[in-house]
């Protein structure tokens, strides 16, 4: 029998060969998605560029040249060079690791407090629901970027404060979500049945209901980490983001703007980076969705 | 995205008494968010590292005219105590004077969201009415080409850096082809021919019947309103299709085309129609964030609106003029969603208890 | 679908076709990034933009004017005399000239001028606090002897010209006291209808300003130089350089103000407009906390003032608006000091970085505004600093959080500019080289005090020019003075910026003098 045949089995022989025989169904359907596809090819591109940065034979991201300021695209600086004569081809890979960061660490914030917001709120219910759900509308209700800039400027302008600024603004969404699934799978019997076994509140939440609502939100989240890129980008244009000369796209695009008319490439490549990788991160999330949650697509 | 609860949850309540409960309900939500958007605030303005009295005195001021300030301004009140004399000022419908513009914070408000809410209502309006028929086109499509182009559409709109398609909208379509209007809402020689009436300078111009006026103001309004009514579109067009999908293969629509009814009422009439709530919702939350103010796209097109105006003020630390703004987005906010909420409510059976 | 989508587009596109393409020709129309402004009282005004309102709406009695930027003239005033102890000015007011609401201008009016700016105590008040004036004393200081004919009297003797040059600044601007008066509340001397509202007799009236919009002037006919060319001026907010520049091709505007280097470059070849060069007062300058061990050491001042390409810069990112300038009071003045011995020598450099002990370098923080060129500025400082060595860390964030952090002395390395409200050297020296109380709750927070430099001796070096009156004396101790902050000392002075106006080529006359309040549009046609 085949590894293929194996998994593909309509009667699996454990609970291990189910779920891989699941998984590998949704990425046999998911492969079948040339768009979906090309969203995890940009992605995965992304990723590398990030990690082999370092050691890419590119030149200093950060090397100045002001000689060779503002120099058109040519073989020696492949996407040119910028107002101090940095390459641009270099900015834009090394700029790929903060992108990369940024996405990764708002994830990792918004995700788990979403989550544990939403689950809590919705499994315990009464007051405490009121209370949590009515924090959350709050900050929904804040205009989400005077939210951020207000973070930022408070803390201090920088990568670190930019990712916790998105972050604040971006979970009470996953609030929601997560709060909806759980007002559902409360009642729903495999729930009952380990609260009759004597489950604490803390286990059903954490070993029942959280693997379930997880689904859900790491979709959205995928769909959501576009928005996370463009808003780092904004607060970059804004000079509230990464701080110089760190090559941050958002930040590129606004010292390029000022050259806009005569160098376009200075801000019309890191805007195309942010552009492509943004489609790819949404591509992939659709893709992702059609698999993962087809009753939504 | 409902108000009070979101799927599932909330709706499956008790009524009261009608309109009484609503209402009343209604209020405590709307007091009770307020209040909650104040006191954020008022912690905003205190981390802030920047000095409020630095707007209004500037660097170079003598230690007594800056202390004479810091006094008028109340900073050094513990800030129980600004927040109490604030609250009792809002009630009483004074939201103070911004240091920055030197005028109140209402008056700040009546010229600078008029500015918003025609883009955002310009944006929404064509978002609306391309994206709903893509929207159905797509769903009733499913799979084929149209459908994927709308998909794609979709996902280009989610994908753009906006701040830099407006400067290269701005490079191409008002420096190159000359086919718009530049930054700003009216060339210089149709400035203040209008009297403001509603503020939304289309609509004035149109109520005066000042044509010229009118067509300037479009021209500069196209290219914004275009930009953010993609985003507008892209958004509404995919939640337009999830809907439509969701209701095409219900019994009733089955029944229906069984019965002979044409495809195009029975996906336009009966189909849509069923989506209207949840699509209105969607339409709603879109226009609500629209209303905060797109801060880059004004920054890029020199549009006078809400965003800049608070950015601004909270970057000179003018807490008055970001309390403003603040509660009245936050006010907008809030009753779309009890719009919507009632919209729930009123039309959609299942809601009724 | 395609058909409604195709028609919407169209429809929009044809509806949409701007219809004029220049301005009127009664008009001028500036694009000015103008965020600055806060107000419009004269007794308040203290930014640039508003400055530069100031001076074509309301007179004064001394000044500079188009033609000489050398020397005070007497504006309002006919003449004016200073008594044997050079404690008492006493000036005779020009007969018969109008405020726009038609009241004669009189020693009244300047009375109620000078004292409002003490009486209401906003932000340029310590201008005049300096002569010795408080709310206590000021009604006995300033007099009215006749309707034309005004004496005040200074606390001490102090250099002439400083004194005249004083009233020459935008504070001492002269408002209509009856209209003033006429918006009064709660005795605030009309200071609340003239943050937004003008009472002057200058060569236009304000019609209105709206912040982050536009401010809109009428001519004034029965101005005291003659009615302005033009009938009216509107200066109008866009504040990023790159649409200025559209909008002046297009000719949308007839001026733009505030395009970069690289964006006057890029319409070098256009010849329907013109580009203007007119030098500024500002000096920019890098601050060295002394709080800061490492940069107390003279050695390692020294070698900093050698790590930094200054040539590089305003041959490119700055060039046209920034020229190199290593003393704290700008070129082309009275006492200027005009050399600039150092430029980037790296080797050298890290030679006195060795003799002070550093020879691998060491770490600083370093504080910049968030905006261009400053950035750029602060890159190529950050990197011709890591030739040797010194790892720089920028923190960059908005102005006026970069400023409150500087006045609370909170900063190691800061890059910032420093304009001087009057063009007599006092106006620098007394920030840059005076630092009369070094603890940290000072009443004052001159430049040398930010950056904890505690000088006595040159303290009183500074006020003892002050109080020359003899101008060649004068003239060598700021250049002393200059000198000696050249070699030593926390401040690394680095620019003298200029300003590049673009012009519509019919546009004919307009004058941008040294600092933001001697920018002049009567002589301005088209």
């Amino acid at each position: 029998m085949s590894a293929r045949a194996w998994l593909l089995s309509d009667m699996p022989g454990s609970r291990r060969q189910a779920s891989l025989g699941q998984w590998y169904r949704n990425w046999l359907s998911f492969k079948g998605n040339p768009l979906a596809m090309t969203g995890l090819a940009v992605v995965v591109f992304l990723v590398l560029v990030a990690i082999l940065a370092p050691i890419l034979p590119l030149q200093s991201p950060t090397a100045q040249a002001l000689a060779d300021r503002l120099q058109p695209p040519s073989a020696a600086h492949w996407f040119g060079t910028d107002e101090l004569g940095r390459d641009i081809l270099s900015r834009i890979a090394w700029g790929a690791r903060i992108t990369l960061t940024i996405v990764i660490m708002v994830v990792v914030i918004v995700v788990p407090l979403g989550l544990l917001v939403g689950t809590v709120s919705g499994y315990v219910g009464g007051p405490l629901d009121i209370v949590l759900m009515r924090v959350t509308d709050i900050f929904m209700a804040f205009p989400r970027l005077v939210l951020a800039l207000a973070f930022v400027a408070a803390i201090k302008p920088g990568l670190e404060s930019a990712i916790i600024a998105i972050a604040l603004t971006s979970w009470p969404p996953y609030a929601r979500i997560a709060r909806a699934e759980t007002l559902t799978l409360r009642q729903a019997d495999f729930v009952k049945a380990a609260r009759l076994q004597g489950a604490s509140p803390l286990r059903i939440l954490w070993n029942h209901i959280v693997p379930l609502c997880t689904a859900s939100v790491v979709v959205r989240m995928t769909l959501d980490m576009a928005g996370i890129i463009l808003t780092a980008a904004g607060l970059g244009f804004l000079g509230l983001g990464a701080q110089p000369p760190l090559p941050e796209w958002g930040a590129m695009i606004s010292t390029g703007r000022d050259y806009l008319l005569d160098q376009w490439w200075v801000a019309t490549i890191p805007g195309l980076a942010i552009f492509v990788v943004s489609l790819g991160f949404n591509l992939l999330g659709d893709g992702l969705r059609d698999v993962l949650d087809p009753k939504r697509s | 995205m409902v108000l009070n609860g979101g799927r599932g949850g909330g709706h499956h309540r008790l009524l009261v008494s009608g309109v009484a409960y609503e209402l009343l309900r209604f209020a405590a939500m709307l007091a009770l968010t307020l209040l909650g958007l104040i006191f954020i605030t008022f912690l905003i303005g205190r981390v802030v590292p920047i000095d409020p009295v630095l707007a209004v005195v500037g660097d170079r001021a003598s230690a007594e005219t800056y202390a004479r300030v810091r006094e008028e301004l109340g900073i050094d009140l513990p800030i129980h105590q600004q927040f109490w004399l604030y609250l009792g000022k809002v009630v009483q419908g004074d939201f103070g004077t911004s240091v920055i513009t030197s005028q109140t914070v209402l008056h700040d408000l009546r010229q600078y969201f008029p500015a918003t809410l025609e883009l955002a209502t310009a944006a929404t309006l064509i978002g609306v009415l391309a994206g709903v028929p893509m929207g159905v086109i797509a769903a009733t499509h499913r799979g084929r080409w149209i459908d994927h182009v709308t998909r794609i559409v979709g996902l280009v709109g989610y994908s753009m850096p906006v701040f830099w398609m407006g400067m290269v909208g701005l490079l191409v379509l008002y420096s190159w082809l000359d086919l718009v209007s530049g930054p700003g809402r009216l060339d210089i020689a149709y400035d203040g021919l209008v009297e403001p009436v509603t503020g939304l300078l289309t609509v004035d111009s149109a109520l005066s019947g000042d044509w010229d006026v009118f067509r300037n103001a479009l021209s500069h309004l196209v290219l914004p309103a275009g930009l953010l009514g993609y985003l507008t579109l892209a958004y509404i067009s995919r939640m337009t299709r999830s809907f439509m999908l969701g209701q095409l293969n219900q019994e009733y629509i089955l029944t229906a085309r069984a019965k002979g009814v044409p495809e195009r009422r029975v996906v336009w009439r009966h189909a849509l129609g069923n989506i209207m709530v949840p699509l209105i919702t969607v339409i709603a939350l879109s226009y609500a964030s629209l209303l905060e103010g797109a801060v880059l796209t004004e920054t890029v097109f020199a549009w006078p609106g809400l965003g800049l105006y608070i950015t601004r003020s909270l970057f000179n630390a003018d807490m008055n003029a970001v309390l403003g703004g603040t509660l009245l987005i936050g006010a907008i906010f809030v009753c779309l969603n009890v719009f919507c909420d009632m919209l729930y409510r009123l039309l959609d059976p299942r809601a009724r208890t | 679908m395609r058909r409604l989508l195709l028609g919407l587009l169209l429809s929009a596109t044809m509806l949409s076709s701007p219809v004029l393409a220049e301005t009127p020709a009664n008009t001028l129309v500036v694009a000015k990034n103008i965020d600055d402004i806060v107000t419009m009282d004269p007794a308040e005004i203290y930014e640039l933009s508003n400055s530069e309102v100031a001076v074509n709406v309301y007179d004064r009695l001394m000044g500079l004017e188009i033609g000489d930027m050398a020397n005070v003239a007497p504006k309002v005033a006919e003449s004016y005399s200073v008594s044997e102890d050079g404690k008492v000015f006493t000036f005779r007011l020009k007969p018969d000239i109008k405020f726009h609401s038609g009241n004669p201008l009189t020693a009244e009016d300047v009375e109620f001028s000078l004292e409002r700016v003490i009486l209401l105590n906003l932000t340029p008040a310590y201008l005049f606090q300096a002569l010795g004036w408080n709310q206590e004393n000021v009604k006995d200081m300033v007099k009215v002897i006749d309707p034309l004919t005004l004496e005040f009297t200074v606390s001490e003797k102090y250099a002439p010209t400083y004194v005249l040059n004083l009233m020459s600044t935008v504070t001492s601007s002269i408002v209509d006291k009856k209209e003033a008066l006429a918006h009064e509340k709660d005795g605030d001397m009309g200071h609340d209808w003239l943050k937004t509202n003008s009472a002057g007799s200058g060569a236009y009236s304000m019609r209105s300003w709206k912040a982050n919009e536009s401010v809109i002037m009428e001519a004034n006919p029965d101005f005291r130089l003659g009615s302005p060319k033009i009938e009216r001026v509107i200066i109008r907010h866009i504040p990023e350089g790159s649409a200025q520049r559209l909008l002046i091709e297009k000719g949308d505007v007839d001026i733009a103000r505030n395009l970069t280097p690289d964006q006057i470059a890029g319409i070098a070849g256009n010849s329907d407009v013109v580009v203007e060069t007119y030098p500024k007062a500002t000096v920019y300058y890098l601050g060295l906390s002394q709080k800061v061990e490492v940069l107390r050491n003279p050695k390692v001042q020294e070698a900093l003032r050698w790590l930094i390409d200054y040539q590089g810069m305003v041959d490119t990112f700055l060039k046209g608006q920034m020229k190199v300038h290593q003393a704290f009071w700008p070129s082309g003045f009275f006492a200027s000091l005009e050399d600039t011995p150092y430029r980037l020598d790296v080797a050298k450099a890290k030679a006195l970085l060795a003799e002070a002990g550093y020879p691998d370098g060491f770490k600083i923080q370093f504080d910049i505004a968030n905006t261009q060129p400053y950035t750029a500025i602060a890159q190529s400082i950050q990197s011709t600093f890591g030739e040797a060595g010194i790892e720089v860390t920028i923190n960059s964030a908005e102005v006026k959080q970069a400023l409150t952090k500087y006045r609370a002395r909170q900063q190691e390395m800061i890059y910032m500019y420093w304009g001087p409200d009057y063009l007599d050297p006092n106006a620098n020296a007394d920030s840059f080289a005076s630092n009369p109380d070094n603890s940290d709750n000072s009443p004052s927070k001159p430049l040398a005090w930010r950056n904890s430099w505690d000088i006595p001796d040159i303290t009183a070096e500074t006020r003892a020019a002050l109080q020359e009156s003899d101008t060649e004396k004068r003239r060598q101790m700021y250049l002393d003075l200059q000198a000696k902050l050249q070699k030593s000392g926390p401040f690394i002075n680095m620019f003298q910026e200029s300003e590049q106006t673009v012009m519509r080529k019919n546009v004919k006359g307009f004058f941008s003098g040294p600092n933001a309040d001697l920018v002049f549009y009567r002589e301005v046609s088209k």
